[in-house]
C-alpha cells in the first residue's frame, strides 16, 4: 500500500502556511479533504484521484456550444459550471446579433479560460490559439488522468502521435481531440482509453507502445 | 413473523452468537456504479444498501440554489422488497425523517464553499433491511462522497447501540431492535464530532453514557473498515 495515499480527514502537517489544494485547516493543523496522493513540494497539496473538473484561469479546454445568445455563447466545459464566450473573444471581429453565423449549438471549440470568479462564472477566450473543431474525433477521459495521457515531458502523447500519425490535442478538462486517418484515429482513441483504464500501472508507455504495434500488425 | 424469543441474550452471547460489543460482519465495495460520480455498496449483517452520489452539479429547481455554497440533498429510500411484508413504495413519514437527519449528519462535514451554486445529491437505496439501515446508509454514503471526490472534513461513520434484557449492546439486529428496550444510532467524524444522535426507548443516565461510549467504539471500528475500502479502491492508483 502506498504511504502517500490519503483519505479525507488525514492529518498532513502542523504548519498552516503549507496548506495547498485538496486540504483544509482546522485547529492550526492541515488535513486532507479529498482522496488522493500527497505532494509535499513547496506547499502540501493532495492531487485528487477522482472528482469533477474545476475550471482554473489559464486552462486550455475543449468546449461544446450549448446556447447561442445575442452577444455571447454558452459553453459546456465538462464541469459543473457553464462557461461564457463573449463575441469580443472570438478570433474574428463580429457584430452583436451575428453569433449564430459563426458558432452553432453542438459545435466544439478549443478555448482558454481567462477568469473564474467567486460565483463560478467562467469566461473563455478564443483569441490566443483558440479555434473551432470541425473534423476528427473527440474522446473524453477523467481529467485526473490527463497528466498520465501526456506523460513526462510529453513522452506518452508524442509516442501516440508518432505511431498513428494523428494530430492529438489534449485539454485540461479531460477531452481529447484526435484528427487523422480514420483507422489511425480509432487506434489512438483505443490507446488513450487504455491509458485511462491502466493509469496506475508501471511502465505504461511501454505497454502502450506494444499495444499500438500489435494492433498495427493485426491490421496488416 | 416469529414471536418474541424468551431471551435475547443467553450466557453473554446474542441470538446470532455475537458478543455484546461486537459488530455484525461488514462487506464494503466502493465505486460499483459506472454512471454515478461516486458509489458504494455496503452490507452489515443482513442489511444491504447501495449509495450513489451525483455532483457537484447544476441545481434544479433553480430557486433552491445558494450563491456562495453547494447544497446537499439526501434521499433515503427503502425498496419495496427490503422487508418481510412488502413495503408500500415511495417516501413516507419515516423515510423523510431519516433523509433529513442523515443529510444533517453530512452537511457540517462536506466543504460546501468549494462549489457555489451547485448541488451534491446523495441517494441511498435500502435493498435489504435488518435494523440499522440509517447507519448503514450513512456509512455507504460517506464512502460514495469520497469516491465522487467531494471535499470533506473527514469520513462520517455511523453505528447504533441498544439495550436488550437490561444490557447495553452494540449494533442491534432486527430481533433486538423489535423486542429490545432502547436503540440509539449515532454518526460521527473522528475524534469527537457527533453529527447524528437519536434515541428510541429508555436509558438511565448511566446507561446512556455507557451506550454512547459503546456506539463511539463501534464507529471507530467502522471507520477503519471504511478506510480500508477506500485504500483498496485507490491504493493501486496512488502507488505510481
Amino acid at each position: 500500500m502506498s504511504k502517500d495515499l490519503t483519505i479525507p480527514g488525514d492529518l498532513l502537517s502542523g504548519d498552516v502556511r503549507l496548506a495547498g489544494e485538496g486540504t483544509y485547516i482546522e485547529d492550526e493543523k492541515v488535513y486532507a479533504s479529498v482522496c488522493g496522493v500527497v505532494d509535499r513540494g513547496e506547499k502540501i497539496r493532495v492531487v485528487p484521484l477522482t472528482g469533477k473538473y474545476m475550471p482554473c484561469s489559464g486552462d486550455v479546454v475543449v468546449g461544446k456550444i450549448i446556447d447561442v445568445r445575442f452577444s455571447s455563447w454558452t459553453v459546456d466545459i465538462n464541469s459543473p459550471y457553464e462557461a461564457r464566450l463573449h463575441i469580443s473573444e472570438y478570433p474574428k471581429r463580429i457584430n452583436p446579433g451575428e453569433t449564430n453565423q459563426h458558432l452553432g449549438i453542438g459545435e466544439l471549440i478549443i478555448a482558454k479560460v481567462t477568469g473564474v470568479d467567486a460565483a463560478m462564472r467562467v469566461d473563455l477566450t478564443m483569441r490566443d490559439g483558440g479555434k473551432a473543431i470541425r473534423s476528427g474525433r473527440l474522446i473524453e477521459i477523467s481529467h485526473t488522468k490527463i497528466p498520465r495521457a501526456i506523460g513526462r515531458g510529453g513522452s506518452m502523447i508524442n509516442l501516440i502521435k508518432n505511431e498513428t500519425n494523428c494530430d492529438i490535442f489534449v485539454s485540461q478538462n479531460g477531452r481529447i481531440w484526435i484528427n487523422g486517418r480514420e483507422d489511425m484515429v480509432t487506434l489512438a482513441a483505443d490507446a488513450l482509453l487504455k491509458i485511462e483504464q491502466e493509469a496506475h500501472t508501471f511502465g505504461l508507455t511501454d505497454t502502450i507502445r506494444e499495444f499500438i504495434e500489435n494492433a498495427k500488425r493485426d491490421r496488416k | 413473523m416469529k414471536g418474541k424469543p424468551e431471551k435475547l441474550i443467553v450466557k453473554g452471547k446474542r441470538l446470532d452468537g455475537r458478543k455484546l460489543d461486537e459488530l455484525r460482519p461488514v462487506k464494503i465495495e466502493v465505486g460499483v456504479l459506472k454512471r454515478a460520480d461516486g458509489s458504494c455498496y455496503l452490507e452489515i449483517g443482513k442489511n444491504k444498501v447501495m449509495a450513489a452520489v451525483y455532483g457537484p452539479r447544476e441545481v434544479h429547481p433553480r430557486h433552491v440554489q445558494e450563491a456562495t455554497r453547494a447544497i446537499v440533498r439526501y434521499r433515503y429510500n427503502m425498496a419495496s422488497f427490503s422487508v418481510e411484508d412488502r413495503k408500500r413504495p415511495g417516501p413516507d413519514r419515516r423515510s423523510v425523517e431519516i433523509s433529513k437527519v442523515s443529510r444533517e449528519s453530512f452537511e457540517p462535514m462536506v466543504i460546501k464553499e468549494c462549489f457555489p451554486k451547485a448541488a451534491v445529491d446523495i441517494f441511498v437505496e435500502i435493498l435489504q433491511a435488518d435494523a440499522g439501515t440509517r447507519t448503514a446508509g450513512i456509512n455507504a454514503a460517506s464512502l460514495a462522497l469520497a469516491d465522487a471526490g467531494i471535499p470533506m472534513r473527514g469520513l462520517v461513520s455511523s453505528c447504533a447501540a441498544g439495550k436488550v434484557d437490561g444490557q447495553i449492546i452494540l449494533d442491534p439486529m432486527k430481533e433486538e431492535d423489535n423486542y429490545g428496550e432502547a436503540d440509539m444510532p449515532i454518526a460521527m467524524v473522528a475524534p469527537d464530532n457527533i453529527t447524528l444522535l437519536q434515541m428510541d426507548g429508555h436509558f438511565t443516565k448511566d446507561e446512556f453514557k455507557q451506550a454512547f461510549e459503546l456506539a463511539k467504539k463501534g464507529c471507530a471500528q467502522i471507520y477503519e473498515m471504511q478506510r480500508q475500502a477506500l485504500i483498496a479502491k485507490y491504493g493501486a492508483e496512488g502507488k505510481r
